[in-house]
C-alpha cells in the first residue's frame, strides 16, 4: 500500500513537471520561463525525496540540498539578467559613476 | 509500539500524498492563470507548501523507520522555505521592471506610481550631479 501511494505521488509529480515544461517551452515572456524552470527544480527536489524513501536509503539526501541551491542560484542569475541585462556588474562600487 | 508505527506510517504517507497533490495544483495554476505575476504567485506558494510537506514526510520516515535523524533534510526544509518566495519575488520584480504587461482585466497597479516617483528622483539626482 505504501509502495503504491509513493508510486502514485511520483507519477503525479512527473505529470506536473511535464505541465511546467510545457509552460517553459510556450511561455510568452522570459520571466514566465524562469518561473517555470524554478518550479521544475522544486518538483525535482521533492521527487528525489520520494525516491530515497522508495529505495529505503539515505544516500540521496545530499542531492536534495544540491538541487535546491543550484535552482535558486540559477533563478537569481536569470532574474538579474532579465532586469539589468548583466549578471555581474563592474565599476560602480562606491562613487556611483 | 506497533500502533505508534502504524500511525506514523499513515502520517508520512498522507504528508507525501498531500505534497504531490499540492504540486499538481501549482502546475495547474501555472498553466491556467492569465498573467506572469499570477502564475508566479501560484507556482511559488503551493509548490513551496507541497515540497515542505514531502520533505517533512521523508524526515518522519527516516527518523522512525531507518533510525536516522537527518540534519541535512532539516537544512533542506529551511533552505527551501527561505529561498522559494525569494526567487518568486525576484522573477516578479524582473518581469515588472523589464515591462511585461499586466493582465488586461486588472483593477489597480500600485507599483506604477511608486516606480515613476523613484525614476523622477533618480533623474533629479543625476541632473544635479552633472551640472
Amino acid at each position: 500500500m505504501i509502495h503504491f501511494i509513493l508510486m502514485l505521488s511520483l507519477s503525479i509529480m512527473v505529470i506536473s513537471i511535464a505541465i511546467c515544461a510545457w509552460r517553459l517551452v510556450k511561455g510568452p515572456s522570459l520571466p514566465d520561463r524562469v518561473a517555470a524552470l524554478d518550479t521544475i527544480g522544486i518538483n525535482l527536489l521533492a521527487m528525489v525525496a520520494v525516491l530515497s524513501i522508495l529505495f529505503k536509503t539515505e544516500a540521496y539526501i545530499e542531492y536534495i540540498l544540491l538541487i535546491g541551491i543550484l535552482s535558486f542560484i540559477g533563478t537569481m542569475a536569470l532574474a538579474r539578467y532579465i532586469e539589468r541585462g548583466v549578471v555581474f556588474e563592474y565599476g560602480n562600487d562606491q562613487d556611483g559613476s | 509500539m506497533e500502533m505508534i508505527k502504524t500511525a506514523v506510517e499513515l502520517l508520512f504517507v498522507l504528508l507525501i500524498l498531500t505534497g504531490a497533490l499540492l504540486s499538481a495544483v501549482s502546475s495547474v495554476g501555472l498553466i491556467r492563470l492569465p498573467d506572469v505575476y499570477l502564475r508566479s504567485h501560484a507556482a511559488a506558494k503551493s509548490a513551496t507548501l507541497g515540497v515542505l510537506c514531502i520533505l517533512s514526510g521523508a524526515f518522519l520516515y527516516f527518523a522512525f523507520f531507518l533510525d536516522f535523524v537527518s540534519a541535512k533534510l532539516l537544512l533542506g526544509i529551511v533552505f527551501v522555505f527561505m529561498t522559494s518566495p525569494l526567487s518568486a519575488h525576484l522573477t516578479g520584480r524582473a518581469a515588472y521592471r523589464s515591462g511585461v504587461p499586466l493582465w488586461n482585466r486588472r483593477i489597480q497597479d500600485d507599483l506604477k506610481g511608486a516606480l515613476e516617483k523613484e525614476q523622477l528622483k533618480e533623474q533629479a539626482k543625476t541632473d544635479s550631479s552633472s551640472s
